[in-house]
């Protein structure tokens, strides 16, 4: 037999329904509202950067400092990862290219590989862990501990001095970074033929540059500058803007690394569909 | 809530003579943040060489105020003069010119942490008077260490301080630039009560040597017995009780009462 519901309970159902959609439509609302106003934050900090960018007064040694920082600090771990990456990518390549007789096109691949892709996406995202994660923690205990509010009622401003240089610095190092981790991934392969066979380095050298032009590197240093970019202004941002209590310190450190991996691979994405177009 | 005429003070007089020393005047001050508010309606004013405390219950806006003094929070209605310059209107190089004259020592004494304490007190000196030689930087870096007793401390980095010892680094950073006014933000929270006392005999030291006028936010009261010309009480973000320390002691009011016991 059917149940019959009584019209004053299912009035009462149907009015617990419509509140519940309504609380759903109010938190999806605000959800949206936050993610379209951190867009917005987002663009009014890189637009701030870029006006103390272009400001007459440049904090030139804080620059060089920050230079030294992520330049000079990165160099080992940089060194391992592109040693190791190019040993890995030759002794993995090794075993198809002798199935179809192309050994000798080894190091020409690995070193268009390394040049092209591996070399700055892995650096940079070693970098945006490193480095990113280093400015979100640090520009994020300074704002905790108030010593950005201390630099701004000092008469100066944080955003020229803690912003800009780190920004600039990381948008410079990195692709030097990138071309480092490129010649140490370039001794890796060497290493990596001479496992499993006999090759000289003046052999290496040859085959590996017949394949390659100048026109290789360009592309690949100059996506590298936006990985830099992208790291320096992800990292300051998360930092810059965290929350009031030490907790926000961790979160600034780990979404400053999440975001800025995620913008390397869409920067990277881009600028391989734009080399794509234009080579 | 208490007024000024029942708790008549010295520099609250209300005269032409008094206005000319007034060097903070703030009217109607609100604040919210969100839904929250801490500050409903704030007016005070400072005068000359005068020292004022404000007490008040944690939570109740103290620091939010001289926040909004310095321009690193805005209010949402009301008016700040410092100086005889409105805040509020002030476009950003102005506020970073009226800042120079102004001095902030925070909560957390606020030090730069990858900085020597050379280099924290030389970071605003630089900044402000450009053409120091690095001779006259560092007599003015001595000079600010030994009026806080650290002249020792020089080359060490923060983290290798006390608590009692950043406060005094903190103090000796915001007067090397010689402001006329000076804020404190709780400068003797979380330190034991010898340091208490010798930071609070260190803010009339200065007092005296710089002739700043100064707002002392705090909740210790021993703190407010040395440092005070005047005192403030703010309750539910609005000034509660103002006048002399020896007036609120002897109130009658039972809030005050409680806060005095």
């Amino acid at each position: 037999m059917k149940k019959i519901i009584p019209a004053v309970k299912a009035k009462d159902y149907a009015t617990k329904q419509s509140i519940r959609l309504s609380e759903k439509a109010v938190e999806r609302k605000e959800k949206a509202n936050g993610f379209l106003l951190e867009i917005g934050n987002i663009s009014s900090f890189i637009g701030k950067t870029c006006r103390e960018i272009f400001s007459t007064q440049f904090e030139f040694k804080e620059f060089l400092r920050q230079c030294f920082e992520i330049g000079n600090k990165s160099l080992t771990l940089v060194a391992i990862t592109g040693a190791i990456m190019g040993i890995v990518l030759t002794i993995q390549s090794r075993p198809v290219l002798v199935d179809f007789g192309a050994v000798s096109m080894l190091p020409g691949m690995v070193t268009i590989s390394m040049i092209r892709e591996i070399g700055p996406v892995i650096t940079a995202l070693i970098c945006a862990g490193k480095i990113g994660s280093g400015m979100g923690a640090e520009l994020g205990s300074m704002k905790v501990t108030e010593q950005i509010d201390a630099m701004e009622v000092s008469a100066t401003n944080p955003m020229r001095f803690l912003v800009v240089t780190r920004v600039l610095a990381a948008t410079l190092m990195i692709p030097l970074l990138v071309i480092f981790a490129d010649t140490l991934g370039f001794f890796g392969s060497w290493l990596g033929v001479n496992i499993k066979g006999s090759v000289s380095f003046a052999l290496f050298f040859a085959q590996a540059f017949s394949h390659i032009e100048f026109i290789d590197f360009i592309p690949a240093v100059v996506k590298s500058f936006f990985f830099g970019a992208v790291i320096g202004l992800v990292g300051c941002y998360k930092g810059y803007n965290a929350g009031r209590g030490t907790e926000s310190v961790g979160l600034a450190a780990n979404s400053a690394v999440v975001l800025a991996s995620l913008l390397v691979i869409v920067v990277d994405m881009i600028a391989v569909q734009i080399t794509d177009m234009l080579l | 809530m208490i007024n000024d005429s029942q708790l008549e003070t010295p520099f609250a007089s209300g005269t032409a003579k008094a206005d000319n020393r007034k060097v903070i005047e703030i009217k109607s001050l609100q604040k919210s943040f969100g839904k929250q508010t801490v500050l409903s309606d704030v007016s005070l004013e400072l005068f000359k060489e005068e020292n004022l405390v404000v007490l008040g219950k944690s939570g109740s806006g103290k620091s939010v105020l001289i926040k909004c003094i310095v321009g690193l929070l805005f209010p949402d209605t009301g008016e700040i003069n410092v100086l005889g310059k409105s805040v509020l209107s002030l476009n950003p190089n102005e506020l970073n010119e009226l800042r120079k004259k102004i001095g902030f020592l925070f909560q957390g004494s606020a030090l730069y942490d990858s900085m020597t304490v050379k280099q924290n007190l030389e970071f605003p000196l630089k900044r402000i008077f450009k053409k120091l030689s690095q001779q006259e930087t560092d007599d003015k870096v001595n000079e600010a260490l030994e009026n806080v007793g650290l002249i020792e401390a020089l080359h060490k980095m923060p983290s290798q301080l006390s608590g009692g010892m950043r406060k005094r680094i903190g103090l000796a950073r915001t007067i090397i630039v010689d402001p006329q006014i000076m804020l404190y933000d709780e400068p003797t929270t979380g330190l034991d009560p010898i340091t208490s006392n010798e930071i609070s005999q260190l803010i009339n030291d200065v007092q005296k040597k710089y002739h700043t006028s100064s707002i002392i936010i705090t909740h210790d009261l021993p703190c407010a017995r040395i440092t005070a010309n005047r005192v403030l009480m703010l309750k539910d973000g609005e000034v509660y009780a103002n006048g002399t320390l020896k007036e609120l002691e002897n109130s009658s009011d039972e809030w005050i009462k409680s806060f005095f016991k």
